[in-house]
């Protein structure tokens, strides 16, 4: 517990009249947890550094929010990146970043968590350390002010922002969070300090802090660069009891974390502004290109009937008519169908709730239950096939037939449905124009399908340029340039001109290769990125703040060009800034899948076939956990393998008891928060 | 059947809009179960309708909404319409308080349609009670002011003096009458809706064309700190009243008062606002 934890409302009142959207500002939500800082306790508070609105929901920040809240050793605040004239006015007025629930400053809390959903937010972490008043280099930082911690999935690549931040967390959050406390409770707090009566400088903290499995702590570590070449040669730890590798961290049973219990109900309207329920945590479809896939790894599926406590309590107590069913293909949940059916048919759930499915499988199947489940609201379909052509989606690994697509869109149009999404990537490994076109070949037929059943359809062909990812077989690759991207982009523009019924839409190369500079930077990437904030660049996800100069200038100023950074094919003995940092996969498995990619072939689906020891499972004593041997109606993605050997699979499956009434650990034994909250 | 509620919105939640107002009546709405009718179609909504919009960061004691309830569900399941207020206050937000709930007739006419006037009492800083008053009063004698509007986003210039029903600085309160150089000011008005609306910062644009100053910015702008003498900006608001006018007499849209209209208007908004 810190001093000076005092509201700055009557400093921060007068500035709403002001700014837009002045509701971002004043919490107030549904499941915001009034806390009482004691001395006892640990504070933390836990920012989002993008606005309110994209922030609020974050499931992984919510989730940490009350875990730490229903210990008796923690309190939690929550706040977000101010907008641009907020911060203006903030500043004119000397007021501080402050928390949403009783803007209490940030820099009186004993720990500022950051949560890592996307490079281009990291201007905006080192913009709101500053506007805690937080020295934003962490080796200025005295051992009174706010340990800075960052977690989520950006941080498997730390080391563009490890001068700024004092420790990141890899992994799930829902353990190490707890243990992290314990280190601050015994450094932070008078009872703490007391007990330990040891030293108590940063450093001491630091590589206490260092100590907890999961936790990477940059100032305990040396990195050492090749003198002839100017790049990384090595880091490697400075202390005898520092780990030379940081495993992250891995919950074997999501049904031991019901969380969140009180998903936060904002005043305003945000982004995925429903209620959230996790399905299941990991991936093993194999997408070649997808960091979420690869870095979350086993599988871990939520109990059937957790899921439907979860969704029925969820909807009772926020009064949201939407829930969404989360994970990274949530088709793929065991008996996804049945849960669905449960969730619709309730009568408890009024009749007037739909459900959502945020990422559909391409198939036939999938499009049958989205059918039935959104019965009202019917917007829109979305697939991601990824890749124009069978050559490409085997390189990727994202095994989907064109017959899988129109299949798909068939059955979406003819069960009512006019307009059509797709998502695909361009700029992938091995890429030819054939390739590309391929895109405007399946867009085009998913318009004649469409005509077949509706006079006016509308498919839309979202593109976006691929950017390799750390921990992903496709990490040696050397990113397409801007130029690349931009010729591709008008290729397929000019190919789906004449097309009418068909729509292009794509992201900006130069804001791929600005995600680019940082995806994949060591440590000189950390005066890039101060600079650029130095120099206003705050807000870079937003294309209205976007400013490809600031970074291209910013590299040039530190002896570095996009070409190096960006552009390069790394190679398969090169050193990269990220070997120290474990998501489990062995790195000869990367490079294998990285040359079988090259070699365009396919990997089909580990959950249903023998393991490929990527080192996820084996490396953490887990396996997947999943309620089903049977793969899912479409779960060989289309490749017409024989997947009835499910059996022999390792994987463990869910007990059959309801496992929803098991207690959880912290609670009274209640799985899900039944009561009813309302104001005090 | 149809039901109309009377609420204020006062404190932080002032900052929300109206259409975040109406979307936490809505979940409000779900979590008590009431047997609302919904519209037809592929989107069904929730049938509310909510009176004249209220200006985002406006505080109000006088806020209406109208809510249709399915006629078999609710003959079934039964309602209480007493006893909503108790219900729903507590699954709303802090800072709304439902004052009143009552059965009223399909009539045809919405509220927006049928409120003629609402009463408004501001805070206004950067100028002295004095300064204040002269402004009224040239407001109050002027035959037209014309200030600038916007309008479907583009500014037009527009004569405010008919929309102005009544207008008074407020009665000082003892600390700020002690002192005559004091720089926050109450004001209370009642601002006619019909053909259009005047919002509250319309008003200030007034007393500051009458007076010669110059059209600034008020209520987006900064305090004024004293840097130009007499020009008033808007810091606080709150809608005390609406008022449905008919033959020279007024009531309110739900409780059924009757006032005569008269000169008493303002005073009046004042009384409900302390």
């Amino acid at each position: 517990m810190n001093r000076d934890m005092e509201s700055l409302w009557p400093q921060i009142e007068p500035l709403l009249a002001q700014v837009t959207k002045p509701a971002r500002y004043i919490g107030g939500e549904l499941g915001a947890q009034s806390v009482e800082h004691v001395p006892d306790a640990a504070s933390w508070l836990l920012v989002y550094p993008d606005t309110y609105e994209i922030g609020l929901p974050n499931q992984g920040l919510q989730i940490l929010y009350e875990i730490l809240n229903e210990r008796d050793d923690a309190v939690a605040e929550r706040s977000y990146a101010p907008w641009v004239d907020m911060e203006a006015a903030m500043r004119a007025n000397g007021v501080p970043l402050f928390s949403v629930e009783h803007h209490h400053p940030a820099g009186a809390f004993d720990a500022i968590a950051f949560n890592l959903s996307a490079e281009l937010v990291y201007t905006n972490v080192l913009n709101l350390i500053d506007l805690a008043g937080v020295p934003v280099r962490a080796a200025d930082r005295t051992v009174d002010q706010p340990v800075v911690i960052a977690g989520g999935h950006c941080v498997f690549n730390p080391e563009p922002l490890a001068d700024f931040i004092d420790c990141f967390v890899l992994g799930d959050g829902e353990e190490v969070v707890g243990e992290i406390n314990e280190v601050l409770v015994a450094f932070r707090t008078d009872a703490g300090k007391a007990a330990t009566a040891g030293p108590t400088d940063r450093a001491d903290l630091l590589r206490a802090l260092s100590r907890v499995p999961g936790v990477y702590v940059p100032f305990c570590y040396d990195v050492a660069w090749d003198d002839t070449t100017g790049r990384l040669a090595g880091i490697t730890p400075r202390f005898a009891d520092t780990p030379a590798r940081i495993e992250k961290r891995t919950i074997t049973d999501l049904g031991e974390w019901p969380y969140p219990r009180r998903q936060l109900v904002p005043l305003i309207e945000v982004v995925h502004d429903r209620l959230n329920v996790e399905l299941f945590r990991g991936c093993t479809r194999g997408c070649r290109f997808c960091q979420a896939g690869m870095i979350t790894r086993p599988v871990r599926e939520r109990p059937a009937d957790q899921v439907r406590t979860m969704v029925s309590a969820g909807l009772e107590r926020t009064g949201y008519d939407e829930v969404a069913l989360t994970s990274l293909s949530s088709a793929d949940y065991s008996g996804i169908e049945e849960t669905v059916t449960g969730i619709i048919n309730d009568p408890s759930c009024g009749g007037q709730v739909s459900v959502s499915l945020p990422s559909l499988r391409v198939d036939a199947f999938t499009v049958g239950t989205a059918a039935q489940i959104q019965k009202v609201r019917r917007t829109g379909l979305t697939f991601a096939p990824e890749g124009g052509t069978w050559r490409m989606r085997q390189v990727i690994n994202k095994l989907i037939r064109e017959e899988d697509l129109y299949a798909a869109v068939d059955a979406a149009f003819s069960q009512g449905w006019k307009r059509v999404k797709l998502y695909f990537l361009i700029g992938l490994p091995t890429e030819t124009d054939e390739d590309t076109l391929g895109i405007v070949t399946l867009a085009k037929q998913c318009v004649a399908i469409g005509k077949k059943y509706h006079s006016s359809v509308a498919v839309t062909a979202s593109v976006g340029g691929f950017v390799p990812k750390v921990q992903t077989p496709f990490q040696w690759f050397g990113q397409n340039t801007i130029e690349e991207l931009t010729r591709k982009v008008y290729l397929l523009r000019d190919a789906a001109r004449p097309v009418r019924g068909l729509t292009i839409r794509w992201h900006d190369p130069k804001a791929t290769a600005a995600e680019g500079i940082v995806s994949r930077g060591d440590r000189r990437m950390g005066p890039v990125i101060e600079q650029v904030w130095r120099n206003g660049g705050t807000f870079q996800e937003w294309s209205e703040c976007f400013d490809l100069g600031l970074w291209t200038d910013a590299l040039e100023a530190n002896g570095m060009t996009l070409e190096d950074a960006v552009y390069r094919h790394r190679t398969e003995d090169e050193v990269l800034p990220w070997d120290h940092i474990s998501a489990g996969l062995h790195r000869d498995f990367l490079w294998q899948d990285w040359k079988d990619a090259l070699a365009e072939h396919g990997l089909p689906d580990c959950r249903w076939t023998p393991c490929y020891d990527c080192g996820a499972c084996t490396g953490y004593g887990v396996e997947h956990v999943v309620a089903s041997a049977v793969p899912p109606a479409g779960g060989s993605q289309g490749t017409g393998q024989d997947l009835s050997t499910g059996g022999q699979v390792p994987v463990r499956f869910l007990s059959t008891a309801p496992s929803g009434a098991a207690p959880a650990p912290g609670s009274g034994g209640s799985a899900v928060a039944l009561a009813t909250e309302g104001k005090s | 059947m149809r039901i109309r509620f009377r609420y204020s919105k006062l404190g932080k939640i002032r900052f929300t809009s109206q259409r975040d107002v109406a979307r936490m009546w809505e979940r409000a709405i779900r979590r008590a179960h009431l047997p609302i009718a919904y519209t037809e179609g592929f989107s069904p909504r929730p049938q509310l309708s909510f009176g004249l919009a209220l200006p985002t960061g406006a505080e109000s004691l006088a806020e209406y909404l109208d809510m249709a309830l399915d006629p078999v569900r609710a003959a079934e399941e039964g309602v209480d319409v007493a006893a909503l207020p108790a219900l729903l206050t507590p699954l709303l937000p802090d800072g709304i308080d439902i004052e009143e709930a009552v059965p009223v007739e399909r009539s045809k006419d919405s509220l927006q349609q049928i409120v003629t006037s609402c009463s408004w009492t501001m805070r206004l800083v950067g100028i002295t009670r004095n300064e204040l008053e002269v402004q009224v009063a040239a407001l109050l004698a002027a035959d037209v002011v014309t200030i600038m509007r916007e309008r479907k986003g583009r500014e037009e210039l527009d004569d405010l003096r008919p929309s102005v029903l009544a207008l008074a600085v407020a009665d000082a309160q003892a600390d700020s009458a002690a002192d005559p150089t004091a720089r926050t000011v109450g004001l209370v008005a009642e601002l006619s809706t019909q053909p259009r609306g005047v919002r509250p910062v319309e008003l200030v644009r007034g007393l500051i064309a009458v007076s010669g100053g110059q059209a600034d910015e008020t209520f987006e702008g900064s305090a004024a700190d004293g840097r130009s003498g007499g020009i008033p900006v808007l810091d606080r608001v709150c809608r005390t009243q609406q008022w449905i006018e008919r033959e020279g007499l007024r009531q309110e849209p739900l409780l059924g008062r009757v006032v005569p209209a008269g000169a008493d208007r303002a005073m009046h908004a004042m009384e409900r606002a302390s």
